[in-house]
């Protein structure tokens, strides 16, 4: 599907998705929390959109908020779609998992755990994954202040 | 009351770990396996033992530093990282590049793909105790590296590529010694396939062991020759053409048995492949510039910019994100080892240690690549 077909398809959920107007090669549209869950099932589910191979999820800091970013691919019908989902809580983020979606998520999530310090619902095992157990504070946030091994130009 | 061998003679799950020192892991890699006997119940992997934080380098690097970072991530494909960052840079700032520069990028891939794809074959013979093959593949991949000598200088980390272009134009022996090596390689692998191909003990080692499904390789995001081997067609370079590779013609490699001597099969014969569209190209190296002009602080546009290239050992996703400033705001590497590691439990469960250790083989793991 073009993305336009694309774009039209997915207002018809009816979930108060926002489509990105900044120029990208993929389609990119923002879903609150709320909705993630359901978006995403959708998305794998749907016989048109079948959005099987996540292949890239990656942790955001964008400064007043903290989020992930979803790659998709259809292996079928070979389109992409960019799904970006926020949090304003800085303190206590929580997102739910789409491990039971796509089971490389579950990888990917830990990874964003360990570095954003985003919890996800119903995940299986949420641990720090590359760095210790007792390191304290997430170093891939903006805010992360580390004197000892960081070089601030 | 029931007295069977089983209840008189009980078993019971203990922990061992894996590495992060053990010799078929090939880095430092921490498997925390859960095994009952010698059956495997859980393997936990466990990481950042070369962990570097390359991403968190590259928001107070600049653009063209940020190119060096990479060949630390998967040094046996160093070419086809440098060149993933530059094709991310050159798509922000629409630079085109000419058409000598996606040809030798191109052919410099593949012999990157066929040094790795080497280098494989040698420690998989040798994970699973045939020690020669390791000897034959180093003898034939010290031919590439001393063509990457001659032309940038580095054996591994070549740092080749820049925003715009290669670093410098190619020696002028570098037609020769690449055909020189194609025809002797040629020879070589029918001897490889003599060597290990159909060799008893490593068929009985290799089929029907770690059988990934095709629909299990979609869901976990495996890419490169592991998936491939599930038959499941992920190649960038043929989804999603870069660089020359619109212009040649070439097969991708299927095989639909998904077990570890699917996945060997698959890289034997995509170094075929990788012979194939090095004879395509290096005849016709078309003339041109080795590098359009850019401006010595390179500051890309607001927006995101996302590359995906294939490395030899999957799909290479570079996410660069971008306030308009001369550092980037944001880069993620989605790195194929990690994505394909997230399956090792699946398949590994309910097989023997000595199957992990054949599976890891097959599946080609770098780990700084997996640390980034």
């Amino acid at each position: 599907m073009s993305h336009q077909e694309l774009q039209d398809k997915l207002t018809e959920f009816d979930l108060g998705l926002e489509f990105s107007e900044e120029p990208s090669q993929y389609l990119t549209l923002n879903v609150s929390k709320e909705n993630l869950h359901f978006l995403m099932k959708k998305l794998k589910s749907d016989i048109d959109l079948s959005f099987d191979y996540a292949f890239c999820i990656t942790g955001m800091d964008w400064g007043e908020t903290l989020g992930v970013i979803y790659h998709l691919e259809s292996t079928v019908h070979r389109h992409n779609l960019v799904v970006k989902v926020q949090t304003e809580d800085r303190e206590n983020p929580t997102l739910d998992s789409v491990h039971d979606i796509w089971a490389t998520a579950e990888f990917h999530e830990l990874e964003v755990y360990d570095f954003f310090g985003i919890k996800f619902n119903n995940h299986p095992k949420l641990r720090r994954l590359f760095l210790t157990p007792e390191w304290s504070g997430y170093p891939l946030r903006k805010d992360y202040v580390d004197t000892a091994n960081m070089i601030i130009k | 009351m029931t007295n069977t061998l089983k209840d008189r003679f009980k078993t019971e799950e203990y922990f061992v770990n894996m590495g992060p020192q053990h010799p078929a892991a090939h880095g430092v890699l921490r498997l925390i396996l859960t095994i009952d006997g010698e059956i495997i119940k859980n393997v936990e992997p466990d990481l950042g033992y070369i962990h570097r934080s390359i991403e968190k380098m590259c928001e107070r690097d600049s653009y063209q530093q940020i190119v060096h970072l990479t060949d630390r991530m998967d040094y046996l494909s160093s070419n086809i990282n440098n060149e993933a960052v530059c094709l991310a840079v050159e798509n922000g700032l629409e630079l085109e590049v000419s058409d000598r520069v996606k040809v030798i990028r191109t052919i410099i891939d593949e012999l990157t793909r066929l040094a790795s794809h080497c280098l494989w074959w040698g420690v998989m013979g040798m994970d699973l105790g045939a020690l020669t093959t390791y000897f034959y593949a180093f003898r034939d991949r010290e031919m590439i590296n001393d063509i990457f000598e001659e032309t940038c200088g580095a054996r591994l980390t070549m740092n080749y590529n820049v925003p715009g272009g290669l670093m410098f134009d190619i020696h002028p022996n570098f037609v020769k010694r690449t055909k020189d090596f194609i025809a002797h390689f040629k020879t070589k692998i029918p001897e490889y396939d003599r060597l290990l191909t159909g060799n008893i003990i490593f068929e009985n080692r290799t089929k029907g062991v770690g059988i990934l499904t095709r629909e299990d390789a979609i869901a976990y995001g495996v890419s490169g020759p592991v998936a491939r081997g599930s038959g499941f067609s992920s190649d960038v370079r043929k989804h999603q053409p870069y660089s020359a590779y619109d212009r040649v013609d070439f097969k991708e490699i299927l095989f639909t048995e998904g077990d570890t001597y699917a996945r060997y099969k698959v890289r034997i014969a995509e170094m075929w492949e990788s012979m194939s569209i090095i004879e395509q190209l290096i005849d016709n190296i078309p003339e041109g510039d080795i590098q359009a002009p850019t401006k010595a602080v390179i500051k890309l546009p607001k927006g995101e910019f996302y590359q995906r290239v294939e490395t030899a050992r999957g799909e290479l996703g570079v996410y660069i994100n971008s306030t308009g400033t001369k550092n980037p705001y944001r880069v993620k590497f989605r790195s194929p080892g990690f994505s394909n590691l997230s399956v090792l439990n699946h398949i590994s469960k309910g097989g023997k240690i000595a199957d992990l250790v054949a599976i890891m083989a097959s599946f080609d793991f770098v780990i700084p690549d997996i640390d980034r």
